[in-house]
């Protein structure tokens, strides 16, 4: 009998081109490019007569630069350059590319798996660190540097050391009213902004297999952001059948064909991972970050830390001055100006369908300035406003975007102003993310819902009738 | 990349840990489709205001770390993006080398793939240096062909750990994808395997 094995392990053993030491080629199944991590890689080729050698597995988005208010209106000038510069590469290289004004635009890591190019077993790299969201599909997901993009394009492989594996355990149920994001920044919590560093994580338990994919997608998403190279969860029956259907997956039996494959892929029971971790996800409540790094995240009821718990960590009293918090502060006092609702984290039909539930019929609170919806693709906007979710938050009093990054790291016009405190449904809290000066928050799209009606941080299970 | 082997430099002290890579280059610098001009705008957030003045009680903006190229940072450094703009600013800045206890995967290999020497320092080791390089001023020389640090003020040398591949690279300024096309043959086979 063969030795059991990993998911991580199967993708990897699969992929492997060639080696030299600790050293892999890997092959790449899908590489995916956006506006701004791009150019410098396509201007590499052209300086050395270089081509891209799979153009077919080679998939083109705008999504960092775009506006998300008037599409047509790029103010800025460099962010236009940008993306005139990838829709020429894209031509000169024959790359396929969904650009702004295209139906399949979007985040990069939304329209990969809407469109079927991610699936269970494939190698996908983008030049962004959240490509760790397609391993919610029991892929392999790594984001790489320029340099590694101008690699891919030239040669469809990549060399990378062999990964440690991880195994993520959620033990038990999440109680009624936690989400996804809730458990993934318990967990970055729990465990440290550096836990997953030179690891492939894959999450297991129940609670996992219990999640829709989108909430499997908001869990591989942050992997990076406690450090991890990749983070994916086995396919299962949730994984085939979000997928049936998509374009670029097949029809018929040869989808059920390649379906068993992926359910093959499944990790091997008994095997053997370098690092156990185990979190109880009973015990996750609705979380809420204070600080500056995902980590620095406590429960809705709690306070922020006292420099004495924190034991005088520098690192923590420059992280409450510039949340403009004071230490031992409850979060529920914590007013919000802000709302975000939106990036590759939580900006799915099914994020927007959450939000509105708690957004329905009621109004922003009067401490909110600006509250803006931005779905994470022009399907997704589309399905959305299908189903009226786009009346619901106008009723309420927040604007309708079009698709894009956003304000998750505001690199188009959508910036929270200096001083602004944001409640954010985004994966990063560094300051100066969301505009310099800014104050980001990350919570999931529901409590970013309660937070918008009440003008600070309140427990969402209160207005769901899950808490009294 | 420029080969490098040897690199004598000012030490630069930057106590802080998890720095990540927004902190490294905002976002507003992101636009630019070259890679080089970016060292003027790294750290930008610390290092100038908002109306763009210099702010003095950022001390990379101190005299006495004028010309500064080797960075010692605390754990996890370069976390976040996986901008390579990042190490694009800092090597444009004048870093020719960073020391910190440990750093985040991506960043990693971004920094050595531009000819930065990214060393993985122990705590206490890199702690001793910072005090020195914040209460006086530091130089460290770091050979990278012998794996050691020279220390010749205190005359001592610590040896550090490299991946043999990096180092290779760094040493002779090997460009990646001209290594990898020598194993043409290897990808087209395995193409071949996949059928399609």
């Amino acid at each position: 009998m063969t030795k059991p094995k990993t998911i991580i392990e199967k993708i990897w053993d699969t992929h492997v081109v060639h080696q030299e030491g600790d050293q892999h080629l890997l092959y790449i199944d899908l590489h995916l490019v956006h506006e701004v991590t791009s150019p410098q890689a396509f201007e590499g080729l052209r300086m050395n007569n270089r081509k891209v050698r799979r153009p077919d597995r080679t998939f083109a988005t705008m999504d960092h630069n775009v506006p998300t208010y008037r599409r047509h209106e790029v103010r800025d000038q460099t962010s236009k350059t940008q993306m005139d510069t990838l829709q020429k590469n894209c031509e000169a290289f024959g790359v396929q590319l969904a650009d702004m004004y295209h139906p399949d635009q979007g985040i990069v890591h939304v329209i990969g798996p809407e469109l079927g190019l991610t699936q269970p077993g494939k190698t996908i790299v983008c030049g962004d660190s959240h490509t760790s969201t397609h391993g919610a599909f029991g892929a392999l997901g790594f984001g790489i540097g320029t340099s590694e993009v101008e690699h891919v394009l030239a040669t469809q492989t990549v060399w990378q050391g062999t990964p440690k594996t991880l195994n993520l355990k959620v033990e038990g149920d999440l109680s009624p009213g936690i989400t996804a994001k809730d458990l993934m920044l318990a967990i970055i919590a729990k465990f440290g902004v550096g836990f997953g560093t030179g690891y492939v994580v894959e999450y297991t338990g129940q609670a996992i297999r219990d999640l829709p994919m989108e909430g499997r997608m908001t869990i591989c998403n942050m992997s990076i952001e406690a450090g991890a190279r990749a983070g994916l969860i086995s396919p299962d029956e949730t994984t085939v059948e979000f997928l049936r259907g998509r374009r670029h997956v097949p029809l018929g039996e040869e989808y059920e064909r390649l379906a068993e494959e992926w359910l093959e892929l499944a990790t091997d029971e008994g095997a053997e991972y370098d690092e156990t971790l185990v979190i109880n996800g009973a015990e996750v409540e609705p979380q809420v970050t204070w600080g500056t790094n995902p980590a620095m995240c406590v429960p809705v009821a709690g306070k922020t830390p006292t420099l004495e718990e924190a034991n005088h960590d520098p690192n923590v009293k420059r992280a409450l001055e510039y949340m403009g918090l004071e230490e031992g502060q409850p979060i529920e006092s914590i007013e919000v100006d802000h709302i975000f609702i939106g990036s590759c984290t939580n900006s799915r039909v099914r994020d927007l369908r959450n939000a509105a539930e708690i957004i329905k019929g009621k109004k922003l609170h009067d401490n909110i300035k600006k509250a803006i919806v931005v779905p994470g693709s022009f399907t997704v906007k589309m399905q959305a406003e299908k189903e009226g979710l786009d009346q619901i938050f106008i009723d309420a009093g927040f604007e309708w975007r079009n698709s894009g990054c956003s304000a998750c790291l505001g690199m188009n016009d959508d910036v929270i102003p200096a001083g602004g405190r944001c409640a954010s449904t985004s994966n990063r809290n560094f300051e100066g993310r969301q505009g310099n000066g800014a104050r980001t928050h990350l919570v999931s799209p529901e409590m970013a819902a309660a937070a918008a009606i009440h003008g600070h941080f309140i427990d969402v299970r209160e207005l769901q009738g899950i808490l009294n | 990349m420029e080969a490098i082997q040897r690199h004598e430099g000012l030490v630069y002290p930057l106590n802080r840990t998890n720095v990540d890579t927004d902190q490294i280059i905002p976002k507003q610098f992101l636009k630019r489709i070259e890679r080089t001009g970016f060292g003027e705008f790294v750290f930008y957030n610390w290092r100038f205001d908002d109306d763009g003045n210099i702010r003095e009680d950022f001390d990379l903006n101190h005299e006495k770390y004028k010309g500064a190229s080797v960075l010692l940072a605390g754990e996890n450094f370069g976390c976040g993006s996986s901008r390579e703009h990042a190490p694009w600013a800092l090597l444009d800045y004048g870093f020719k080398v960073i020391i910190a206890p440990s750093f985040a995967d991506i960043f990693y290999n971004n920094a050595m793939k531009n000819g930065i020497i990214v060393i993985e320092m122990e705590e206490n080791i890199l702690q001793e240096w910072m005090d020195r390089s914040e209460k006086g001023t530091l130089r460290l020389d770091v050979d990278l062909e012998k794996q050691i640090i020279l220390d010749e003020e205190e005359n001592k040398t610590v040896s550090f750990n490299i991946p043999g591949h990096h180092k290779e690279k760094l040493l002779n300024g090997w460009d990646d994808i001209a290594i990898t096309f020598q194993l043409a043959d290897e990808i087209e086979a395995y193409e071949k395997k996949l059928g399609k």
